[in-house]
């Protein structure tokens, strides 16, 4: 049983652009949302209830084995990387840090994507270091739809340069023009 | 490279031969650990492997250290351990003998974070803790105690983050890479070989803590081992878990009333 999921990616400099998708995403839409964002750990932060603010979502931080709903919008926690299993529940993993992160954005992507296949669709935004590039690569080959930031407008280019390096079937877009985008694909998969 | 496909296969092969059972563990984190395997010893695919496997006992011990996930910190969650010495240690002190299991130990980070908390609040002399993995090299390794001091930075921080009362390092021995922990940290510690999914109680435990164990275990296996956790505990003992993993979905749910729900510590009522 496969479902549409939209996966997002990023570190510094995402969270802004992570805002306005999701004050601007169709009130329609109801596709599940994965944010993976690097953050620090230990930290006490707000980041899901910001989150909730600008969406018509629920936003929910994933906790082990806990099973993907439409309507919901899963954070990965910090600390740990996120994986997805075939019945449609979310795994937990602390095993090493993959591209100095973990939550790994290439982890997440790589998993979902060997699942959903061409269901998954992965956007990787700004940040500065190279996670998420060969996770986007395979969203790529198991024939998803990728998306990357555009690198002029992205406020650290590395990530998105990376990805533009190694994932050849990409479309790069700005953020208003990724949300028109968005909206076309998802809108009528509720 | 293998397959979700081939890894059931291939997790009951490792059953039957080996009377290793990996069935029920999260298939996703398996994939990961094995392909992850199979690239360090130059395996291409599923024969191959299996064919090491059966064919070369010794890499059999090798590749159970190396699917298991080890990686552990001294301290991890700061906020966890403080919470445990407010709320749990109080309770532990009417004791006139504790024992706590340290389900999942790892290297023996948690259980030497553990113990030397119980030591700053006065519990040392009276506890027992039973520490298990079910690697032995992680077994051996955490007998052994030895640490990279790259690391401690980030455990001075944990440390003091928790609530440490004292310079970290004075609980251990260094030289310019290693440091040990000290032998008295040793002594009330029995670690040893410890399966949580075929092996059954050993001892009444008036704390349990599995953390970020059950991750790795799908929602039935995660049931079998909160039951052996169930048993082992008296009434009014305390279990608690990794602060992403949850009881909700487990039949001894019902058993367990809340202490810190963000911590994940739970006390059993009946
Ligand atoms: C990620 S470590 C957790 C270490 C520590 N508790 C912590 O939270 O930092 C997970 C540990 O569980 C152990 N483990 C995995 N399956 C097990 C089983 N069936 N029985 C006992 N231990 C197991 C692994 O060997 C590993 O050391």
């Amino acid at each position: 049983m496969k479902t549409d999921v939209i996966l997002i990616g990023g570190s510094a400099g995402a969270f802004n652009v992570i805002l306005s998708i999701l004050n601007n995403l169709d009130k329609s839409i109801n596709t599940p949302i994965v944010i993976v964002l690097h953050r620090l750990k230990n930290s006490v932060s707000s980041f899901e209830a910001i989150l909730q603010r600008h969406s018509h979502y629920q936003i929910k931080e994933i906790e082990d084995k806990e099973a993907l709903k439409k309507g919901f919008i899963y954070t990965a926690p910090a600390d740990y990387h996120v994986l997805l299993e075939k019945n449609l529940t979310f795994s937990l993993d602390v095993s090493e840090l993959v591209n100095f992160s973990r939550p790994s954005i290439d982890v997440a992507f790589e998993s979902f994507s060997t699942l959903l296949e061409e269901k998954c669709c992965g956007i990787l935004l700004s940040g500065s270091n190279q996670d998420g590039a060969n996770g986007l690569k395979t969203i790529a080959e198991n024939n998803g739809k990728t998306f990357i930031q555009d690198c002029s407008e992205a406020e650290f280019d590395i990530m998105p340069k990376a990805a533009k390096n190694i994932c050849n079937k990409h479309i790069e877009l700005n953020t208003t023009t990724l949300i028109k985008v968005l909206n076309n694909e998802y809108h009528h998969k509720t | 490279m293998i397959t979700l496909n081939e890894l059931d296969e291939l997790l009951f092969t490792i059953k039957k031969q080996f009377d290793y059972d990996f069935c029920d563990y999260s298939k996703a984190s398996m994939l990961r650990r094995i392909n992850r395997f199979m690239d360090i010893n130059n395996m291409k695919n599923a024969v191959d492997l299996k064919f090491e496997l059966i064919n070369n006992p010794a890499i059999f011990q090798n590749f159970i250290n190396e699917i298991v996930v080890n990686v552990s910190e001294f301290f991890r969650d700061p906020s966890f351990f403080k919470s445990l010495q407010e709320k749990v240690f109080p309770y532990l002190n009417s004791y006139p003998k504790i024992n706590i299991w340290s389900a999942g130990c790892s290297f023996g980070e948690e259980t030497y974070s553990l113990n030397i908390l119980l030591k700053e609040n006065n519990l040392f002399s009276k506890t027992r803790i039973y520490a298990t993995d079910i690697s032995a090299n992680a077994i051996e390794r955490a007998r052994k105690g030895i640490y990279d001091n790259n690391n401690f930075k980030d455990y001075t921080r944990n440390y003091y983050d928790c609530g440490g009362k004292e310079a970290l390092n004075n609980y251990f021995v260094s030289d310019d890479r290693h440091s040990m922990i000290q032998s008295e940290l040793k002594q009330n510690v029995l670690f040893s070989n410890h399966n949580l999914v075929a092996d059954s109680v050993f001892k009444e435990c008036q704390l349990i803590l599995c953390r970020n164990v059950l991750i790795y275990f799908n929602n039935e296996l995660q049931n079998k081992a909160l039951e052996l956790f169930y048993e082992s505990l008296p009434v009014h003992g305390f279990l608690a878990i990794g602060k992403k993993e949850s009881l909700r979905f487990s039949s001894i749910y019902d058993h367990f009333k809340e202490i810190d729900r963000e911590e994940k510590i739970y006390q059993k009522i009946r």
